[in-house]
C-alpha cells in the first residue's frame, strides 16, 4: 500500500511536469504578449524594454528552462499584469470563494443526486421514477448560464429574496449554490439510477432474496454498498472542478473566485498566474484521482493496491 | 431408497408468465408435481424450458425478474399455500425451511461482503443469537462442506476463493439452518468436471445426513442418475416424462427423453459413432400450445401430433408420458439402439 502509493506520487509528479510544459508552450503560442494586451499604443522602444526586463525577448527554450528552474526552486512566480501579486497570493485569495460554492454544490449535489437515483431505480417505471429522471435529463442539458439567469430574475426581480450578486453572506451563497449544483444532482441522479438497477439485477441479490432477508436489509447492505462504487470515481474526479471554479457563474454572480480570475489571466497573457494557477488545479486532480484509487480499495476488496498497478 | 408417503411439497398446475415487449412468454404451463419427504427430485430439460423458472416459483424468487405466477396455481409447502404467504411470512420460509443454490457462484454471492458475513447473514435473519456465536456456527458450517483452513476462510471475499470453494460456500449457507428442501438450480454447470463429482458427493452425503428433500435441476442427466429418486423431464414449460430414475433411464418412453438420453456421452452410443445431437430449437414460448411442443423437432412425429396436445397416459403409478406414440393405437416405435424400451404400450 504505501509502496503503491509512493509510486504514484512519482507519476503525479511526471504527469505535472508534462502538463507544465505543454501548458508553457500553449501560453506563449498564443499571439500577444502581457505587455500588448495591457497598453495599445506603447513606444515600441518602451516596449522592447519591458520585454527584455521580464526575459521575453529571449528565446522560448531558455525562457522554458529559466521557469523550470524557478520552479523546481518553488516559486511560482509573480503575475505580470499586478506586479507584487504572488501567484500563491491569488490562490489563497480566490481559492476559498471558489472551493466555497465549488464545495457546497458538490456536496449537495452528490447527496441529492444519489438519494434520488437511488429512489428512482427502487421505483422503476413509476411516477417518482419517471418524474425524477425527466428533472434529471433537462438539468443535465439545460445549460447552467440560462438556469442561473431564471433564477437570478425570478428571486432576485420578481420576488427580491436573495441579493443579485456579490458575495460575503450566506445569502449571496444560495443562488450560485443552486445553480452549480444542478448538473452534478442531474448527472449523480441518472448514474446512481442506472447503477443501483445494474446491481439489482445480479444475482447476489436473488441469494439475499432466498436467504430470506428483508427488504430494507438487501437495500442498505447488499444493494446499496455496490451500486455506490461507480459513484467514488464520478465524484473524486469533480472534486479537482472545485477550485478551478465556475467561471460562468462566477462572472453571473459577481463573485470573486478563481475561474474568474483564470480566464482574465490568459486573456491578459498573464503568463506566470496561468501557468501557477494551472499547476494547482493539475496538482489538484491527479491528488483526488489518487484519493479515489485508495477509497475505491477500501470500499471494494477486490480491487487491491499493488505494485503492478 | 426414499419413502414417497408423506408429501413436502406440492406444486398444482403452476403457471408462470413473463411479460415482455413482444408480449406474454408463457415460460411454465399447467406444471404439478409432488416432492415426498427426504426425495429427490431432478427437474432436466434443455435451456429455457422452464425447469429454473419453476424452481424459482417454489421459492416465489420471480418478482425481480418480472416473472408472474398466475392465479389458480398452488404450491403447498408442509401444508402451507406458500402463494397466500405475506412477504414477512416469506421471508422466515426462505433460507430457513426451504433454501436455494445457484447456478453460478461467482455472482451469486456478494462480491464486497465477506464469505464470513454471508453466512452469518442467514443464520442472523432467522436466528436471534449472538454475532459470535453465529461465527461459530459459519465456521462449522464451513467444515461441513469441507472448506479447509474455514477461520480464514471466513474472512475472505468470494473472488478470494475458487469456484469450487465459492459453490461450497452457497451450500453453507444454504444448509446453515438444516432445511426440509433444498433447491439446487444447475449446482455445477459453472465448474469442471472433477469438481462437479466432488461436489456431487458432498451434496448426496449432506442430504443423507441432514434427511433433506431436495429439488436439482439439471441439463444434465448424467449426474441425474446417481443422485435422483425421481426425474421430470420438462419441455417448452411442460412436464413431458414422469417416473423413478429407474424407469427414465431403463424405459423412457418420450422421443424427446430418449434424445436426452442419447446425447449423454459414452452412454448411449456405440464407441465409434458420433454423439447425437437433436436438431432444431424449442417453440417459441409466446404463443399457445396447439399442438404436441416436440413435434416440430420429433422424428416419430405423426400427422396427430401436430393437431392436438398429447394427454399423459400413466405408465405406471410413477411413470408417465405425454406423447401420442402411448396411444393404443399409435403404430409401435423402437426406441434408439442403446436406450431400453418401446415407445407402444
Amino acid at each position: 500500500m504505501t509502496k503503491f502509493i509512493v509510486k504514484r506520487i512519482f507519476y503525479m509528479l511526471a504527469v505535472l511536469f508534462c502538463v507544465v510544459t505543454i501548458t508553457f508552450f500553449l501560453v506563449h503560442s498564443i499571439p500577444g504578449d502581457p505587455i500588448s494586451s495591457m497598453v495599445e499604443d506603447l513606444p515600441l522602444e518602451t516596449r522592447d524594454l519591458y520585454l527584455e526586463k521580464y526575459g521575453f525577448d529571449q528565446p522560448i527554450f531558455l525562457q522554458y528552462i529559466k521557469f523550470i528552474k524557478q520552479l523546481a526552486a518553488g516559486d511560482l512566480g509573480q503575475s505580470l499584469r499586478y506586479p507584487g501579486r504572488r501567484v500563491v497570493d491569488i490562490v489563497k485569495n480566490y481559492a476559498p470563494v471558489s472551493g466555497m460554492i465549488g464545495g457546497l454544490s458538490l456536496l449537495i449535489g452528490f447527496a441529492a443526486g444519489i438519494v434520488l437515483g437511488i429512489v428512482a431505480a427502487l421505483k422503476r417505471n413509476q411516477w417518482s421514477d419517471r418524474v425524477i429522471m425527466v428533472l434529471a435529463l433537462l438539468g443535465t442539458t439545460i445549460p447552467t448560464f440560462v438556469v442561473a439567469a431564471v433564477l437570478q430574475y425570478a428571486l432576485t426581480v420578481t420576488y427580491p429574496l436573495f441579493p443579485t450578486t456579490g458575495f460575503g453572506t450566506a445569502k449571496h451563497l444560495v443562488l450560485p449554490v443552486a445553480c452549480m449544483c444542478v448538473g452534478p444532482l442531474s448527472s449523480y441522479a441518472r448514474y446512481m439510477r442506472s447503477s443501483v438497477l445494474d446491481v439489482t439485477g445480479q444475482d447476489f441479490i436473488l441469494t439475499a432474496e432466498a436467504k430470506g432477508v428483508s427488504q430494507f436489509r438487501i437495500v442498505t447492505r447488499h444493494l446499496f454498498r455496490n451500486s455506490f462504487l461507480p459513484c467514488v470515481t464520478m465524484i473524486c474526479t469533480s472534486v479537482a472542478g472545485i477550485f478551478s471554479g465556475s467561471f460562468i457563474i462566477e462572472s453571473i454572480f459577481a463573485i470573486p473566485g478563481l475561474g474568474k480570475y483564470f480566464i482574465s489571466a490568459i486573456n491578459d497573457r498573464d503568463y506566470s498566474v496561468v501557468l501557477g494557477l494551472n499547476i494547482i488545479f493539475t496538482g489538484v486532480y491527479i491528488l483526488s484521482v489518487l484519493i479515489s484509487d485508495i477509497l475505491l480499495a477500501m470500499i471494494d476488496p477486490r480491487i487491491r493496491l499493488t505494485d503492478e498497478a | 431408497m426414499a419413502s414417497q408417503s408423506q408429501s413436502l411439497l406440492q406444486v398444482r398446475d403452476l403457471n408462470v408468465s413473463f411479460q415482455t415487449y413482444a408480449g406474454q412468454v408463457k415460460a411454465v404451463r399447467g406444471v404439478s408435481f409432488d416432492v415426498g419427504v427426504q426425495e429427490t427430485l431432478a427437474i432436466v430439460g434443455e435451456s429455457g424450458c422452464g425447469k429454473t423458472v419453476t424452481s424459482k416459483a417454489v421459492m416465489r424468487l420471480l418478482d425481480r425478474s418480472g416473472g408472474k405466477i398466475k392465479e389458480g396455481s398452488q404450491i403447498l409447502f408442509q401444508g402451507q399455500d406458500l402463494l397466500a404467504l405475506r412477504k414477512k411470512e416469506l421471508n422466515q420460509i426462505r433460507g430457513n425451511k426451504i433454501s436455494m443454490i445457484f447456478q453460478d457462484s461467482m455472482t451469486s454471492l456478494n462480491p464486497t461482503m465477506t464469505v464470513g458475513k454471508q453466512i452469518m447473514e442467514n443464520i442472523l435473519t432467522h436466528k436471534k443469537i449472538p454475532k459470535a456465536e453465529a461465527r461459530q456456527w459459519a465456521k462449522e458450517l464451513l467444515e461441513l462442506v469441507e472448506i479447509p483452513n474455514p477461520e480464514m476462510r471466513l474472512k475472505q471475499y468470494p473472488h478470494q476463493l475458487s469456484g469450487g470453494m465459492r459453490q461450497r460456500v452457497m451450500i453453507a449457507i444454504a444448509l446453515a439452518l438444516t432445511p426440509a428442501l433444498l433447491i439446487a438450480d444447475e449446482p455445477t454447470t459453472a465448474l469442471d468436471v472433477t469438481i462437479q463429482a466432488q461436489l456431487m458427493d458432498l451434496l448426496a452425503s449432506l442430504k443423507e445426513r441432514f434427511h433433506m428433500s431436495v429439488i436439482l435441476v439439471t441439463h444434465d442427466l448424467g449426474i441425474v442418475a446417481d443422485f435422483a429418486d425421481k426425474v421430470q423431464v420438462m419441455y417448452a414449460g411442460t412436464i413431458v416424462e414422469r417416473g423413478s430414475v429407474e424407469e427414465i433411464f431403463d424405459n423412457p418412453r418420450h422421443p424427446y427423453t430418449w434424445a436426452l438420453l442419447s446425447s449423454i456421452p459414452g452412454r448411449a452410443q456405440a464407441s465409434k459413432s458420433k454423439l447425437y445431437s437433436l436438431q432444431g430449437a424449442p417453440p417459441d414460448l409466446l404463443l399457445d400450445l396447439q399442438q404436441c411442443p416436440f413435434a416440430p423437432r420429433c422424428r416419430y412425429c405423426m400427422p396427430v401430433c401436430k393437431k392436438a396436445i398429447p394427454s399423459q397416459t400413466q405408465l405406471s403409478e410413477s411413470h408417465a408420458a405425454a406423447c401420442w406414440l402411448l396411444h393404443p393405437m399409435a403404430p409401435a416405435v423402437q426406441a434408439p439402439a442403446g436406450i431400453g424400451g418401446t415407445a407402444h404400450a
